[in-house]
């Protein structure tokens, strides 16, 4: 967005953007930090600041980034202290990392308001999505809570806010919610500069200033009591608090008469004779203000009553707008309290009317309920208000109820009536199903903004994203009225719909939510004489039935034919113009040229004319389809997994599969108590996501490997057998002889999971065997997928069908061999081409059946760990890795957790099996006791006596036994990870991560290293490279990225890696298997490409070769061992640089970018950059020059491997 | 010793000129050519389809992630205009010029009329002294004709001219069915100067992989041949400046260059061999040869062997030809 400086106008926003928009201009000091849903506040701020915009008292604010939100509250309260108007952006844990700084900041009575995107807590899960668990838990820390309901309400609130707590010198925490505020793309009416001034007083700006520690007038801050004087400086602070309500009233009534719009601290819509009054805060009070109103058009005495002031909470407000005529009130609540009587505004509502009725002031005490509604942006509907308001009407409404689920196992839920719906008739509905990269969203968000600059219109959009990073599905939801939209739910009923991806309508019933005569947009290659008998039977029933009008586009076509490649954005947004009747279809033309010519004009004039072409191409090229009539498919959707799925993936996951609000039908009863889910679920999506896949050839095969080893989605699979096998092979399986010497019977396989393959093309890129004859060609190949898709499923049935591997017999230690490896880690909803993917891959195929893993909250957990499905996946045996996530900034801790309790009830296994020993027999303990565990060999053959001892001990009737057997699996060694990207490893986690370096244990630690905070979009983190752009350093990195192996080995004792697999991956290899041999700590830094670089990621792995090539990323092993066999410990592993920076930097967008917008201060960071390149190749080479005698001793020598230290 | 010379318009205080390569991207290999006796520079081509293939692959970057993650709306700063390209090579044009006192001259390599005009307009804007049009431009449609490939060159001029009003420079290739008629039919549409010859890189097949291989080969002095061949033609004949361009290694092909007729001489392919400081070993060089001669300026010698101003003028054409052939002998390259 811009920002804009003029007077008072609407504009097209998402609420992140309308409250960044006032927190910019009234502040100068910004305390930064990632975190969804509020990232995008952030990255405004930091963008606006590069582009030097000022704020109202014309001066650039100063936006720092930080390590983590509890840095970020450190410093603002550090610049509050020092005078500054300071604020910071964030959500859910973030805000639990600011709790500490929020009770000093406001004990010292300073000024300033924290925005949040409020957004769930993560409990049993972590959720990403909207609800108030994170604003509850600051109720105790003496900010005011202010909270608002909708896009304006959020942009109007940021100002009422900050020209509260100037006055009341009490901190606000001024919220919103989470993707369904914050994410929703509204028209607002903006605050012009003149409005924004006239509401911050500088008289109030000077005082806060001169409350500032200053040298001039020193004060000491931050004393500590003892139990003479706390108890009463605590209480000195009432009087400001008494305060607050009259202030906010006060600055929301100045606001008024500045803008026209009125805000109330407690505002209750309804008859004055209501009987009935639902109590809630937050966008779902716009829901029950929508459903009361229709309600009160048939006489229903219903009313709302919403807050907006939650803290300090004002009794005498809340009593003057609540009508004394109500008698039954529910208090909704955006979160839960297990354990109270109530939640939180409950017991504030309960004890205000029980107060009031007790001092006289009230005559009847209303029977008062609590419930909860929309848990993790749980879609609140007006069915569900109305369920509420009947509930309300019963004699004995429940209390501690829920609406919007199914508890099935507390009986907590109301029944909401699906058949309910106030959509109004005036108002157009659309509903758009995309594919996360096609533009959909893009195209979505714009044609709201084109809609909503008719000052006659208005306009709302809201997107549902699925949780997979790599051809996701988008719905996007559009409302377009004559009157303000506000409607904070997800579109019920649609008259316009359209599906830009065919295969969707395999999998998703799109027409669910059309009304009858509505229309039917539908992006296809089948033109619209041939369209019917493509679409399935269900489908085509539903177009008659509703009586559809159905259009056919081929976007991809027309966007091709335009030269836009794959992006139909353009192509389908002009459909939509042209067959909606939103706009009259010229005015629309028109208004659409203008918007490209805005978005693209300073791309260049090709640009503009392409985009140009592909809107008049689109009008000729979209037809309606004459439906015939009589739905006559002989096939409908297949089942959404297959019938060989087990149950709990039949009867849940695949409800969560289905989309567009089926897993909201999944009960309570159905769902684990304490976030427990199988493994190994991936292998039930096969959502071929990809037109071209990869295509092995086995007569150019070398059979090395490569490929598998780097596929991101673990879907090249290989295997050899003996050539009898291939008995009852289908028609075209392919294997061909395998090409080690003295194996004449025996052939080898590769087989592509075509289904799960993405087309990334990593495989086809890092492929050595070219064919000698064919110009391009090698031994495997990209295809095009439909031709062979029946055939393939045929090969991979079959291939499954063939033995495994034997483990024992596969030669580990080369990539060759490692291709024979059962991957434990497949079909993650990671982007294509993923950069990390591949080392989890390879780490499941060494340790997968002992593996346990502690992994940070980044890319990493959500691909591993977003449901509805787990790639994290085990071995016929039922082994696999253990896989849990706890925060992002303790992951190094949550890991030497694993191990400490490994090694304690290593401890205990083996005491208790020495004493055990002489009914266990004594030769059994002897040799468990002192296996050696090294070698694959030596550990199944551990896991076969640990076998027969659990037999031994299941046959005894022995509390000693029981208990040994407890524990016995700890006598196979248990291999611990601890996973994270840079974003935990280098900032938010690096305190802990040292810590656990420092430990001494026997822990190994992973670090997926893309260089920024992948997962919230690209932010820069220490690990960003210098001369780099990210978010939060759009102006370039200035300082070079933090070198995390110097530090590491700095201890002497931690094995230490820097691998990149694609310039050497049997070094990575290696790499893995030395840091999991070695008995201490080990750090392996992972050279991982990411979208966020800014290439195609089909050339990933030649990109990490070029930054090996370039010294960038020297590969390196750092092993401490190495010491007691007089060796060398650190191994340079890669040559002297062959190419300059340049020639490896400059192949991304994030160097390039740079060059195109300041030349000069990139060719300068480029000197620089090259500059830390050269010195620090050099410390390398030094390094490896070193002697053992040269480095900190060892004293692994005097622990006790994987023990406690001697 | 009188080394100016005058190259469409702009006087040179020599008649050597750096011509478009990475190396004169750098300010401060721009400032060292200066010093080291350059006359003038070329700065590198802007290619119109690198720039419009950049600007797809930073719009494929920036938008393929976009709106597909409930986390992530985009991976790079929202607002950042990552431009067109052009902006660098604007910025170039213009630091050049802050930085060095000789001519900045600035290529042009396009593919489309408006690219063309567009682009040139910006170079002006942005300072250059003149335009040097680097048509690089391989007729690979079969059906496409010598006179519409003919055509095609002079509506890029055309268009050019129609947008600047600084001097435009054509460089063409050697491969016209008449090249003399061509050159003539470019000096009639308004260009100001002829560079002789673009060296088309030409690709190689890698055997092992089967792919093309696209590496440099840097000029030899061999390959002066066929650019002295015409400017001795062209000199005197058309009436616009001729720049020489091929082959220059030492100061001996420079003089031949100016004894053909050539106005300026560019070379890349030496400083790239020899660095930049081999452009004061030509200027020294091309002094001492003068000198040697007694000769006080260049326009005593410029022409003296263009086929004007030879004897028979026959020698540079079928003459030269039948000669060669005649005094071939196998031994030669034994």
């Amino acid at each position: 967005m811009q920002l804009e400086t003029g007077a008072s106008a609407t504009a097209t926003l998402d609420g992140n953007a309308a409250v960044a928009h006032v927190a910019y201009r009234v502040n100068e000091i910004c305390a930064i930090y990632p975190i969804t849903p509020a990232s995008a506040m952030a990255e405004l701020a930091d963008e606006w600041a590069a582009r030097g915009l000022k704020n109202i008292w014309g001066n650039v604010p100063v936006i720092q980034e930080m390590q983590s939100e509890g840095g970020a509250a450190g410093t603002v309260h550090g610049a509050l202290q020092s005078g500054t108007l300071t604020t910071t952006f964030t959500a859910s844990q973030g805000l639990l990392l600011m709790l500490p700084n929020m009770f000093k900041i406001a004990g010292e009575l300073t000024a300033t308001v924290f925005h949040v995107a409020a957004r769930s807590l993560a409990t049993s899960a972590l959720s990403i999505f909207g609800d108030h668990s994170d604003v509850m838990t600051a109720r105790t820390t003496g900010f005011a809570l202010l909270s608002s309901a909708s896009v304006q309400e959020a942009h109007d609130t940021a100002l009422i806010s900050q020209a509260a707590t100037l006055e009341a010198r009490v901190p606000f925490l001024h919220f919103f919610d989470g993707f369904r505020t914050s994410h929703e793309v509204n028209k607002l009416f903006m605050l012009s500069d003149a409005q924004i001034r006239g509401m911050i007083r500088d008289d109030l700006v000077r005082a806060h200033r001169a409350r500032a520690l200053t040298p001039e007038h020193p004060v000491v801050r931050g004393t500590a009591h003892n139990p003479d004087t706390f108890f009463q400086a605590r209480e000195a602070c009432n009087p400001y608090y008494e305060r607050v309500p009259r202030i906010v009233q006060a600055a929301m009534d100045r606001f008024a008469a500045l803008t026209g719009r009125v805000y109330k601290l407690f505002e209750y819509d309804g008859p004055l004779d209501a009987e009935r009054v639902i109590v809630l805060m937050g966008s779902g009070a716009e829901t029950a203000r929508e459903t009361a109103a229709f309600l009160q058009k048939a006489g229903e005495r219903v009313g709302v009553l919403q807050v907006r002031l939650y803290r300090p909470f004002s009794a005498e407000h809340f009593l003057a707008v609540l009508p004394d005529s109500c008698a039954a009130i529910a208090v909704l609540e955006q979160t839960k309290e297990p354990g109270a009587p109530g939640e939180p505004l409950y017991l504030d509502v309960v004890t205000t009317l029980a107060q009031a009725v007790a001092a006289g002031r009230r005559k009847i005490m209303p029977r008062v309920v609590g419930g909860r509604y929309g848990l993790g942006s749980k879609n609140f509907n007006p069915a569900q208000a109305k369920a509420v308001f009947d509930e309300l009407r019963k004699a004995a409404p429940k209390h501690g109820f829920t609406v919007g689920i199914e508890d099935d196992v507390s009986r907590t839920s109301l029944a909401a009536d699906p058949h309910f719906s106030i959509e109004r008739d005036d108002v157009v509905r659309a509903l758009f199903f995309g594919l996360g990269a096609d533009g959909t969203v893009g195209a979505n968000k714009n044609s709201v903004k084109i809609i909503a600059e008719d000052p006659a219109l208005f306009a709302q959009g809201y997107f549902v994203y699925d949780s997979h990073k790599s051809g996701a599905q988008t719905i996007s939801h559009l409302r377009f009225g004559k009157q303000p939209i506000r409607s904070p739910y997800l579109i019920e009923s649609a008259n316009f719909i359209a599906c830009h991806k065919a295969s969707f309508l395999d999998r998703i019933d799109v027409l669910r939510l059309a009304v009858k005569g509505g229309v039917f947009l539908l992006n296809t290659p089948h033109g619209p004489d041939a369209v019917w008998d493509h679409l399935p039977r269900s489908l085509q029933q539903q177009i008659l039935e509703k009586k559809l009008r159905f259009f056919v586009i081929d976007a991809f076509k027309v966007a091709r034919d335009t030269g836009l490649g794959g992006r139909i954005n353009t192509v389908l947004q002009t459909c939509f113009f042209a067959i909606s009747g939103v706009l009259p279809r010229d005015e629309a033309i028109t208004r659409i040229k203008e918007s490209i010519e805005k978005t693209y004009g300073s791309k260049g004039a090709d640009v503009v004319y392409k985009n140009f072409a592909a809107v008049d191409h689109t009008l000729a090229h979209l037809f309606e389809v004459t439906v015939p009539a009589s739905a006559a498919s002989a096939f409908d959707r297949p089942p959404i997994v297959p019938a060989s799925a087990p149950a709990f993936v039949q009867e849940v996951t695949a409800k969560m599969m289905r989309g567009l609000g089926s897993g909201d039908d999944i009960r309570v009863s159905q769902l684990p108590a304490d976030g427990t889910w199988p493994s190994g679920t991936a292998v039930f999506e096969k959502r071929n996501i990809s037109d071209i896949i990869a295509v092995w050839e086995p007569g150019l095969c070398i059979q090395c490997g490569q490929c598998g080893f780097a596929c991101p989605h673990s879907v090249i699979r290989s295997k050899y057998y003996h050539e009898n096998a291939l008995g009852g092979a289908p028609d075209g399986f392919k294997s061909a002889p395998v090409n080690s010497r003295g194996n004449p019977d025996v052939r080898f396989s590769l087989e592509v999971y075509v289904e799960d393959c993405t087309g990334c093309g990593i495989c086809a890129e890092v492929c050595p065997a070219h064919s000698p004859l064919e110009p391009g060609k090698k031994a495997i190949n990209l295809a095009e997928k439909a031709p062979i898709l029946e055939a393939a499923r045929a090969h991979i049935s079959f291939f499954e069908t063939l033995p495994l591997n034997d483990r024992a017999r596969i030669d580990f230690a080369n990539v060759r061999g490692v291709q024979f490896l059962e991957p434990l880690f497949e079909f993650s909803g990671a982007c294509a081409g993923c950069g990390e993917t591949p080392y989890l891959k390879l780490l499941s195929q060494l340790f997968g059946d002992r593996l346990q893993i502690a992994n940070a909250t980044g890319c990493s957990s959500i691909y591993g760990g977003n449901l509805p499905v787990t790639p994290w996946t085990k071995d016929a045996a039922g082994r696999g890795p253990a896989w849990s996530n706890s925060l992002f900034e303790d992951n190094a801790e949550f890991g030497l957790g694993f191990r400490l309790a490994a090694d304690k009830h290593l401890e205990l296994a083996m005491a208790l099996l020495r004493e055990l020993a002489p009914r266990v027999g004594d030769d059994l303990a002897r040799s468990i006791l002192s296996a050696p565990q090294e070698r694959e060999s030596e550990l199944r053959a551990q896991r076969a006596r640990v076998g027969v001892l659990k037999q031994k001990l299941m046959a005894m009737d022995d509390e000693t036994a029981r208990n040994l057997l407890s524990v016995a699996d700890h006598l196979v060694r248990r291999s611990i990870w601890i996973v994270g990207g840079d974003g935990w490893a280098y900032d938010i986690g690096y305190g802990g991560l040292d810590h656990v370096l420092a430990s001494a244990r026997d822990v190994n630690v992973l670090v997926l290293d893309t260089e920024v905070y992948s997962n919230t979009g690209g932010q820069s983190s220490k690990a960003t490279p210098l001369g780099a752009v990210a978010k939060f350093a759009a102006a370039g990195k200035r300082v070079a990225r933090k070198d995390l192996a110097l530090q590491a080995i700095a201890y002497g004792n931690v094995y230490v890696a820097q691998v990149a697999m694609g310039a050497n991956p049997q070094h990575t290899l290696l790499a893995f298997r030395e840091a999991e041999a070695y008995p201490g700590p080990s750090l392996i830094i992972a050279y991982s490409h990411c979208i966020a670089h800014g290439f195609d990621l089909r050339y990933g792995m030649k990109q990490q070769d070029l930054a090996a090539a370039s010294g960038y990323w020297p590969l390196f092993r750092f092993n401490p061992a190495m010491r007691r066999i007089g060796e060398r410990p650190f191994r340079l592993d890669s040559p002297r640089p062959t190419i300059p920076l340049k020639d490896y930097a400059y192949n991304e967008l994030r160097y390039r970018a740079l060059a195109n917008t300041d030349p000069i201060a990139a060719e300068a960071l480029l000197v620089r950059a090259q500059q830390v390149v050269t010195e620090k190749y050099r410390q390398y080479e030094e390094l490896a020059r070193r002697g053992a005698e040269c480095f900190h001793p060892d004293c692994r020598d005097l622990n006790v491997r994987s023990g406690n230290p001697a | 010793m009188d080394l100016a010379t005058n190259y469409m318009g702009l006087a040179l205080r020599n008649p050597l000129i750096a011509s478009a390569s990475p190396l004169n991207s750098n300010i401060a290999t721009l400032r060292m050519l200066e010093d080291h006796g350059a006359a003038a520079v070329v700065l590198p081509s802007i290619f119109e389809e690198q720039l419009v293939t950049e600007r797809c692959e930073f719009e494929r970057c920036i938008q393929m992630p976009a709106s597909g993650f409930a986390e992530a709306q985009t991976y790079f700063p929202a607002h950042s205009n990552f431009g067109s390209g052009l902006e660098r090579h604007l910025d170039l044009v213009r630091r050049a010029k802050e930085a060095i006192g000789i001519p900045v001259i600035a290529s042009l390599n396009c593919v489309n009329p408006a690219g063309w005009s567009s682009y040139a307009h910006g170079l002006e804007e942005a300072g250059a002294d003149a335009i040097e049009l680097n048509v690089f431009f391989i007729p690979a449609d079969l059906a496409m004709t010598g006179h519409q490939v003919e055509q095609h060159y002079l509506d890029i001029l055309t268009a050019v001219k129609s947008s600047v009003s600084i001097p435009i420079a054509v460089k063409i290739g050697p491969y016209f069915s008449a090249t003399g008629s061509m050159a003539r039919a470019l000096a009639d549409k308004g260009a100001d100067a002829l560079v002789l010859f673009n060296r088309f890189y030409q690709p190689d097949i890698d055997i092992a992989t089967l792919r093309l291989s696209m590496d440099l080969e840097l000029s030899t002095p061999a390959e002066i041949r066929l650019p002295l061949l015409w400017i001795a033609i062209l000199y005197g004949r058309v009436p616009v400046s001729l720049a020489a361009s091929s082959g220059v290694d030492s100061a001996d092909e420079v003089f031949k260059y100016l004894l053909a007729g050539a106005d300026t001489v560019m070379t890349t392919s030496s400083l790239l061999r020899h660095g930049v400081e081999h452009m004061r070993t030509l200027l020294g060089g091309l002094s001492d040869l003068l000198a040697a001669r007694e000769i006080a300026s260049l326009g005593d010698i410029r022409g003296r062997m263009s086929q004007r101003n030879l004897k028979d003028p026959a020698a540079f054409e079928r003459a030269n030809y039948v000669h060669i052939l005649q005094g071939y002998h196998l031994s030669r390259t034994a």
